[in-house]
């Protein structure tokens, strides 16, 4: 049954494309009655947990579970032998091991889980588990991965991917060069609403239901059914609701381990992570190092990149392979270059394994590209905006791959938009200690605070690349007025379930959207990511609404003897646009029930070749940001006081989204360029909590002015480009770069930190 | 475990929680043996504010409370704000929470609605500062803050704008 309710109209506007409509789940939200995965329930349900490594590389020497069984109100202790299909999954390679068999690869991989009464009887039965270790010589330098001094750790080698970008003539000089080694953080994705699931087995234990918070379902339920050794159909997947997800639910977490111990038990189970569980149970943000040498004319003409760039991905495989091509397909950012000598690694290692989130990449080649535009510019005499506008990228140019950027590529837009919005006021001399940097803890000296401004541009891609064909599907019914929409969208909290509603009504002039619940019961989605859902999923439901519409036009005509082409809609009403007819939609076919689904594909996409060549993308987005902050340089506290940006979107579908989409993007990018990092020693994870790992509060925000740059990509189904992603990969070398203004600081680390500042060179 | 229960008010409600462990959160108690799961965990240390619930007035983050110790107060959940007796038409903060675009997943959100009537009833007309100190005990995620601001300022603003009268 379709459960959504309709969204509230405003002021008078219908929820349409282009209004500021309301969330269908605003309500349920706001009351607490939102039923969250971690809020999924069963009767006679037993709570499971997962025991974990303590060791970054060992030997499983042995495992004995009896003292946990024997606990009263333990129900079933389960490890890798249990595992009764494939023993490990993955999203490009199935690498990553369900349970550790004969060795643990990072500090945190599962060995064994539990199924209990209690969530306290759960852990106590972790506890009671006894495995032996013979610890192992970790391989935590990436470096080792790469020249072959270290034995691999896993059967697929040491180096996930090496991937070139050769273009040009490979012997060329500059008049000007600039030099730099960049380095990035780990970063979490730090989603509020933990990793839950809830799993019912089927009556003949063959085949199971998962209630689970993810960003793509069906790739879930293949790599379940899998491992569970299971036909696809008897696993079916719910989204259960999702609290955030930043690229943090794209792999598998809990989702088998779950699904085996009901099946196992055969009882529901339910599975939650606890905060640090969460920061085990999920992939980061790619720690990154790039060396880089920027060739320029004397007048600041970019002509050549150089880069070598070494990421990290951990222990298993995941997203890495994407992720670096998505870093070196951008390393010369959003200018012109024709000369590029790009050499990328994605490494394994025994830290924690590294995949996708929010920028995916392209977030680690920003803040080293947007470095040496200033450089460059700082070389050139030319000031950081004059050197950006001078090299901006417009459409028609190449990337350093040879493809041809043909999506709308208003970079100097971006730029120009971005310096015309007003600095904010200097520092007033009695502001208040909440808003000065350092807060109202350690407060900086008046006296001392020292402003800077800087910029950041970017590129990004929008969809997935290198020849997948990432499609989505929708479904629409009407009847009688009422429009019911099915999609297996995930919906992370980004809107997508209004934006849905505002196709619907849009396309099909009805004011009533139910929406079905999301689901593997319709065809896939692809995932919530990569900026792709508003295209995609959006394109397959408008193409839904609109083949409905096509029957309806079609109905109507024969009923009045006209062309269907005639007909259009008007408002809620059908209209003849040569005649005089005009009939309310919700009246125009009683009894006729319409159906229809549409699969939505975008262009096909090629793989690099060998030297990085290759149309591997399938089209951009852009933005500008300038970050405005006051420092205090002896004690190495920041203040971002203001991130002006207008942002590349194609058109605005629904305003109030779209700024939320570009203010939540700049935290989280504030968040990687001073506060947050994931810190490891020896491979194990020194923070991993909410009282260590430090994110943006209300009282880090930034006053935030954004421009929405609206020239609609021909493209795009909707003509509105993805804008999940673009907001929080330039804003960070924005800042990164205010800093350096008000110092005079190298500052070649995200996240900069006190020391930085205070002792840096 | 054992045969004692304790009794917790909450929503106005009287509730026996019998055969509990003594070391359950208040939170734990509220979401998984009173049926209340409005009330979220994001971090169990009290960082994240997700789980702020009113204990006696008092703004409290639930997974720092035992629930054991909570009897003879009245706890107020995000269920449990609205003045209707079946607290389905939502608060006035809610309503702006909404409106103003301040969810996004949602999952801070009960937290800061809590958070922001502790604020607004206390402080009626709260200046940027003092919202932005009131709920930086609250973190989000997704919105970055911003129409989260925006949403309280438009609480704060419609209690502070007299009702039009009706004609006499």
């Amino acid at each position: 049954m379709a459960q959504a309710t309709t969204t509230t109209a405003k002021r008078g506007e219908r929820g349409t494309l282009g209004n500021s409509a309301v969330r269908p789940d605003g309500l349920a939200k706001v009351q607490g009655r939102f039923a969250f995965s971690s809020d999924a329930w069963a009767d006679n349900m037993l709570w499971g947990a997962t025991l974990r490594s303590p060791h970054p590389h060992a030997r499983i020497i042995s495992i004995d579970v009896s003292a946990a069984l024997a606990i009263n109100g333990v129900a079933t202790v389960i490890t890798a032998v249990d595992v009764p299909g494939q023993l490990t999954y993955g999203l490009i390679a199935s690498d990553q091991p369900v349970f550790a068999k004969d060795v643990v690869r990072f500090a945190g991989e599962p060995v064994a889980a539990v199924a209990a009464d209690h969530p306290e009887t759960a852990r106590r039965a972790l506890d009671a588990i006894v495995v032996q270790y013979e610890v192992l010589p970790a391989l935590l330098d990436a470096e080792q991965a790469i020249d072959g001094s270290f034995a691999p750790i896993h059967p697929d080698g040491n180096v996930i991917r090496r991937q070139k970008v050769v273009r040009g003539d490979q012997d060329f000089v500059g008049e000007v060069v600039v030099e730099g080694t960049y380095e990035v953080g780990m970063q979490d994705q730090a989603f509020l609403g933990l990793e839950a699931a809830l799993a019912l087995p089927d009556d003949d234990g063959a085949g199971v239901e998962l209630y689970v918070a993810t960003q793509w379902l069906h790739e879930d339920q293949k790599q379940i059914a899998a491992c569970l050794g299971l036909p696809l159909d008897r696993v079916r997947l719910t989204l259960g609701g999702v609290g955030g997800a930043f690229g943090g639910r794209e792999d598998i977490s809990l989702q088998v381990h779950c699904c085996l111990l009901a099946l196992a038990t055969r009882r529901p189970i339910k599975m939650q992570y606890g905060r640090e569980e969460s920061f085990f149970g999920h992939i980061h943000r790619h720690p990154a190092s790039m060396v880089m040498r920027h060739h320029a004319d004397r007048d600041g003409t970019l002509r050549r990149v150089e880069v070598r760039a070494v990421f990290d991905g951990g222990a298993y495989a995941s997203t890495s392979s994407a992720v670096l091509i998505n870093a070196v397909t951008h390393m010369q950012g959003p200018y012109r270059c024709d000369i590029a000598t790009v050499d990328g690694y994605a490494v394994r290692s025994n830290n924690p394994p590294c995949g996708a989130m929010r920028g995916f990449g392209v977030v680690q080649a920003c803040f080293g590209h947007e470095s040496q535009m200033d450089k460059l510019a700082a070389a050139c005499g030319l000031s950081p905006v004059d050197i950006r506008l001078k090299n901006a990228m417009r459409t028609g140019d190449r990337l350093i791959t040879g493809q041809i950027v043909d999506s709308v590529a208003p970079v100097e837009r971006c730029i120009r938009e971005t310096a015309a919005i007003p600095l904010p006021p200097p520092l007033a001399q009695d502001a208040d200690s909440l808003d000065i940097p350092g807060g109202s803890g350690l407060t900086a000296q008046r006296s001392n605070i020292r402003r800077g401004v800087g910029w950041g541009v970017s590129i990004k891609n929008l969809m997935y690349s290198e020849g997948f064909d990432d499609y989505a599907t929708a479904r629409c019914h009407l009847a009688d007025g009422v429009a019911t929409l099915q999609f297996a969208t995930a919906e992370v909290g980004q809107g997508f379930v209004v934006l849905a509603q505002q196709i619907a009504r849009s396309v099909l002039g009805v004011d009533t959207v139910l929406l079905e619940p999301i689901s593997t019961a319709i065809g896939s989605a692809g995932s919530t990511s990569a900026s792709r859902q508003t295209w995609m999923s959006g394109g397959a439901v408008d193409g839904a609404c609109r083949l409905v519409r096509e029957r309806l036009f079609e109905h109507v005509a024969a009923a009045h003897q006209l062309d269907p082409l005639r007909l259009a809609i008007d408002g809620t009403d059908i209209v003849d646009t040569r005649g005089s007819l005009r009939i309310a939609v919700a009246d125009a076919a009683p009894g006729l029930v319409l159906d229809e689904t549409f699969e939505h594909h975008h262009r096909a996409t090629e793989e690099l070749d060998e030297n990085g060549q290759g149309n591997c993308h399938v089209a951009f987005a852009f933005v500008a940001h300038r970050a405005v902050v006051d420092v205090d340089p002896d004690l190495g506290l920041v203040k971002v006081v203001q991130i002006a940006t207008a942002q590349d979107v194609g058109r605005v579908l629904n305003p109030l989204a779209a700024l939320g989409q570009v203010e939540g993007g700049i935290a989280q990018g504030l968040g990687l360029a001073v506060m947050e990092e994931i810190v490891l020693k020896n491979g194990i994870m020194r923070n991993p909590s909410f009282t260590d790992y430090l994110l943006p509060t209300a009282l880090d925000a930034p006053i935030v002015v954004a421009t929405m740059i609206e020239e609609p990509e021909p493209q795009a189904p909707l003509g509105a480009k993805g804008i999940g992603e673009p907001p929080c990969i330039s804003v960070t070398p924005a800042i990164v770069a205010a800093i350096r203004d008000a110092t005079g600081k190298a500052l070649t680390r995200v996240p900069v930190r006190a020391q930085d500042i205070v002792f840096g060179d | 475990m054992t045969n004692e229960f304790y009794r917790l008010t909450v929503n106005g409600i009287d509730h026996e929680v019998r055969d509990a462990w003594a070391g359950e959160s208040l939170m734990y108690v509220l979401r998984e043996r009173l049926g209340l799961p409005g009330t979220k965990g994001a971090c169990e240390q009290g960082e994240c504010g997700s789980c702020t619930v009113l204990m006696d007035g008092e703004a409290v983050c639930s997974c720092l409370v035992m629930a054991a110790t909570a009897v003879e107060t009245h706890i107020v959940t995000v269920e449990g704000l609205s003045n209707d007796p079946t607290h389905s038409t939502p608060t006035d903060v809610q309503q702006a929470f909404i409106d103003a675009g301040g969810v996004q997943c949602g999952f801070c959100t009960p937290g800061l609605v809590v958070a922001v009537h502790h604020l607004l009833d206390r402080n009626p007309q709260p200046t940027e500062l003092q919202i932005k100190e009131a709920i930086s005990g609250n973190i989000c995620r997704c919105t970055g803050y911003g129409r989260i601001f925006a949403a309280i300022e438009l609480a704060r603003d419609q209690r502070n704008t007299p009702p039009e009268q009706p004609a006499h």
